[in-house]
C-alpha cells in the first residue's frame, strides 16, 4: 500500500475513503471545522481527481473564452478602430450609448419586445412538443423530432419566408389576401414599419424549436416511470396533473438549462433581421441590439463602442436570468 | 409477404403503446395529435423545399411564380456538381478529409472534455466549484462576435492560425456543452456514486462506468448539436490555405459562382444536409431511458 492511501485511511479514521466520510457515511466532525483548517495541500489531496477532471476544459476555457471576454470588456472602455492602439476613454462609450444614441434605445426596445414574446412562447412550445412526442416509440419519435427541428437544422431555411412575404402579387401572403379580397394591392411586407416586428417574431418562433427542445427530449428520459404508477394511486387523474406534479419537478435541471438557452437566443436576434428586412431596416423598425453591434463592430469598425454594446447586453441577460431562475424554483 | 405478416408489426406496436397509457383521454389524444400535425406541417417546409429544389431542371428553377413541388425531376444538378468538383485545384477527398477530421475530433473533444469537467462540478462541492459553475453559465451570455478579434490575436500568439486546432479549440472551450452535461449529471443519484466509492472506484472510474452510461441521452444530444456546427463550419478566417479548407467552404465557393450555379447550389445544400440529418435521426432514436431503468432514482 502506498503512502497516500494509508494517509487517507488514517484521516478517515476507518476503512473508508475520505470522500465517503465527507459524504455523510461516517461523519466524525462537523463539515465547517474541517473546511477551515484545510491547507492548500490538503485540498489538493482530497480533491485531486476532481481538479484533474476539470483541468483540460479549464485550460481551454481560460485561454479561448475567458481571456477574450475579459479583453472585450476592457476594450469597452477605449476607443479602438482595429488599426491604432486602443485609447482609454473611461465610461464615454457607455454614456454615449445610453444618453445620446437614440438608435440604440430603439434597438433595446425592439429586442426586449421581441424577447418578451418569443422567449416564453417558444420555451413552452419546446417543452410541450417534447413532452407530447415522448410517448411515441423511439424510431417514430426520432423522425418527429427531425420534423420539428427541421427549421433549425437547415441553416438559412428562414429565407423561404422571403417567398411567403414577397412584396409582389406572387408572394404567398399577398396572393392569398388578394384572392380573398381583403386587400386591393400587394403589401410591401418588409418595407412597412408596422409589419416588420410581427413578421420577425413569427419567423423567430418558427425557428425556435431548437436546442431546448432537444434537451427537453433527453431530459424526459430521466423521469422515473414508476412515479407515474405511484401517482395514479395517489389520485392523479389526467395527464396535466401528471405533468405538474411529476414530470416538471423531475426535470428541473433541464428546465433551467432551457431557460438560459432561451434567454440568450431570444435576446440575440440579428441574422434574421438583417437577411429578411435588410440593414438598416426601414426607420430602424427591425433594429436589435445585435444589429447595432454588427453596425459598429463590422461596418464602422468602432470596436470599443461595439464591446460596450456587448457588455450591456451581457448584463441585461444576467439580470433576466436571475429573475427567471427565481421563478423556476417555484415550479412543481 | 402476406397481409397478416405485414400487419403484425403495427399490431404489436399498438399493443405495447396501449399498454403504456393510463391517465389519457381519447378526446385530448385527438386534439393533441392534430396540434402536433399542424406544427409538423409548418415545420417541415424547408426540408421539402430543399429536397425538391435539388431535383429541379433549369426550366423550373427560375419559374415565376416559384413552385414548391418539382414537376419533372432530374439529376442534372448533381452531374453538374460532379463536373465542377472534378475541375478543382485541390482534390475533393482532401476537403472531405478536412471536414471529417474537424468534425470527428471536434465533436469527440467537446463531448469528452466537457463531460469530464461537468461531472465534478455537478456532483461535488469543493473549493472553487461554485465560482467555476457561475462563470460557466455567465460566459454563455457574452456575445461571440466581439470576442472574435481577441481570439484571433491569441491564436496568432499560439501559432495556431491555419491549423485545424484554430477551428476546433475555441468551440471545445465554449461552455455550452459543459452546461448541458452538468444539468443532466446532477440527476445521477448520489447513492450510486457513494456505493462505487465504497467499492474503491476512483473518480475516473465513476465517470466512465457510472456517470457516462447514465447520462447517455445528454451526450447524444450534445453529439448531434456539436456535429451539426462543426460540419457546417467553413473555417472562416482561421484557415487560409486551400489544402486545409473543409467541404462546406469549397461548396460555398461553388455556389458563389453566380446565377448559373443555382441548380448546383441546391444539389450542394441537399448533400450537405444529408449527413447531419442521418446523424440526427440515428442518434435521436438512441435517446432512450437510462436512469429511469436503473431503478435507483428516488
Amino acid at each position: 500500500m502506498d503512502e497516500k492511501k494509508k494517509d487517507r485511511i488514517n484521516r478517515a479514521g476507518g476503512g473508508l475513503p475520505a470522500d465517503a466520510r465527507r459524504a455523510g457515511r461516517v461523519r466524525r466532525q462537523p463539515e465547517e471545522t474541517i473546511t477551515k483548517s484545510r491547507t492548500l495541500k490538503e485540498i489538493w489531496r482530497l480533491h485531486k481527481q476532481k481538479y484533474l477532471l476539470i483541468l483540460p476544459f479549464f485550460i481551454l476555457f481560460v485561454v479561448f473564452t475567458l481571456i477574450p471576454v475579459l479583453i472585450s470588456i476592457g476594450l469597452s472602455f477605449t476607443s479602438f478602430n482595429l488599426f491604432e492602439t486602443p485609447k482609454f476613454v473611461g465610461f464615454d462609450n457607455y454614456i454615449n450609448l445610453i444618453a445620446f444614441d437614440s438608435v440604440f434605445l430603439t434597438a433595446v426596445k425592439n429586442t426586449l419586445l421581441f424577447a418578451i414574446i418569443t422567449g416564453p412562447v417558444s420555451y413552452v412550445l419546446c417543452f410541450v412538443l417534447a413532452w407530447l412526442i415522448n410517448e411515441l416509440p423511439p424510431k417514430v419519435r426520432a423522425v418527429m423530432t427531425l420534423v420539428f427541428y427541421a427549421p433549425s437544422i437547415s441553416g438559412g431555411a428562414y429565407l423561404i419566408w422571403k417567398l411567403i412575404f414577397s412584396s409582389d402579387t406572387y408572394g404567398y401572403a399577398n396572393a392569398l389576401l388578394l384572392q380573398l379580397g381583403l386587400i386591393q394591392e400587394p403589401i410591401l411586407w418588409f418595407q412597412t414599419e408596422e409589419y416588420i416586428m410581427p413578421i420577425l417574431i413569427v419567423v423567430q418562433l418558427w425557428m425556435s424549436i431548437g436546442v431546448s427542445f432537444l434537451a427537453f427530449i433527453a431530459g424526459l428520459q430521466n423521469v422515473d416511470r414508476s412515479l407515474y404508477e405511484a401517482c395514479q394511486m395517489d389520485g392523479v387523474k389526467n395527464r396535466w396533473q401528471e405533468l405538474w406534479y411529476i414530470t416538471l419537478p423531475q426535470m428541473k435541471p433541464q428546465l433551467m438549462f432551457g431557460a438560459v438557452m432561451q434567454i440568450t437566443t431570444s435576446l440575440s436576434v440579428s441574422s434574421i433581421s438583417i437577411d429578411l428586412v435588410g440593414f438598416p431596416s426601414v426607420n430602424y423598425a427591425g433594429h436589435t441590439i445585435l444589429t447595432h453591434l454588427y453596425d459598429y463592430g463590422t461596418l464602422r469598425l468602432e470596436m470599443g463602442y461595439a464591446c460596450a454594446i456587448a457588455t450591456i447586453l451581457f448584463f441585461m441577460m444576467l439580470f433576466i436570468n436571475i429573475i427567471i431562475q427565481k421563478l423556476l424554483r417555484k415550479v412543481g | 409477404m402476406s397481409m397478416g405478416k405485414l400487419l403484425a408489426a403495427p399490431r404489436k406496436w399498438w399493443r405495447k403503446f396501449k399498454f403504456k397509457r393510463k391517465n389519457r383521454s381519447l378526446a385530448m389524444d385527438i386534439l393533441l395529435t392534430l396540434l402536433l400535425g399542424g406544427i409538423g406541417f409548418v415545420s417541415i417546409w424547408p426540408l421539402l423545399y430543399i429536397v425538391n429544389a435539388a431535383f429541379k431542371p433549369i426550366s423550373e428553377i427560375f419559374l415565376f411564380p416559384p413552385r414548391l413541388w418539382v414537376q419533372n425531376p432530374t439529376l442534372n444538378n448533381f452531374f453538374d456538381l460532379s463536373v465542377v468538383i472534378a475541375d478543382l485545384n485541390v482534390i475533393f477527398s482532401r476537403y472531405l478529409f478536412n471536414t471529417v477530421f474537424i468534425t470527428v475530433v471536434g465533436t469527440g473533444a467537446t463531448v469528452l472534455i466537457g463531460s469530464m469537467a461537468a461531472f465534478p462540478l455537478a456532483k461535488y462541492k469543493f473549493p472553487g466549484s461554485k465560482v467555476m459553475s457561475n462563470i460557466i453559465v455567465y460566459s454563455l451570455m457574452f456575445n461571440g462576435s466581439v470576442t472574435a478579434i481577441p481570439n484571433y490575436i491569441i491564436m496568432t500568439r499560439l501559432n495556431m492560425v491555419n491549423t485545424y486546432w484554430a477551428v476546433i479549440l475555441p468551440v471545445v472551450a465554449g461552455t455550452f456543452g459543459l452546461y448541458l452535461m452538468q444539468n443532466f449529471i446532477v440527476q445521477v443519484p448520489d447513492e450510486l456514486i457513494e456505493a462505487a466509492k465504497v467499492d474503491g472506484m476512483s473518480e475516473y472510474g465513476i465517470f466512465f462506468k457510472i456517470i457516462m452510461p447514465l447520462a447517455k441521452p445528454a451526450w447524444i444530444t450534445l453529439i448531434v448539436l456539436s456535429f451539426q456546427s462543426f460540419w457546417s463550419n467553413t473555417g472562416g478566417t482561421f484557415l487560409y490555405s486551400e489544402r486545409l479548407k473543409p467541404v462546406s467552404y469549397m461548396l460555398s465557393q461553388v455556389v458563389s459562382g453566380g446565377i448559373s450555379r443555382t441548380g448546383v447550389a441546391s444539389a450542394v445544400t441537399l448533400i450537405m444536409m444529408l449527413v447531419p440529418i442521418t446523424v440526427f435521426v440515428v442518434s435521436q432514436s438512441n435517446v432512450v431511458e437510462t436512469m429511469a431503468t436503473s431503478g435507483l432514482k428516488e
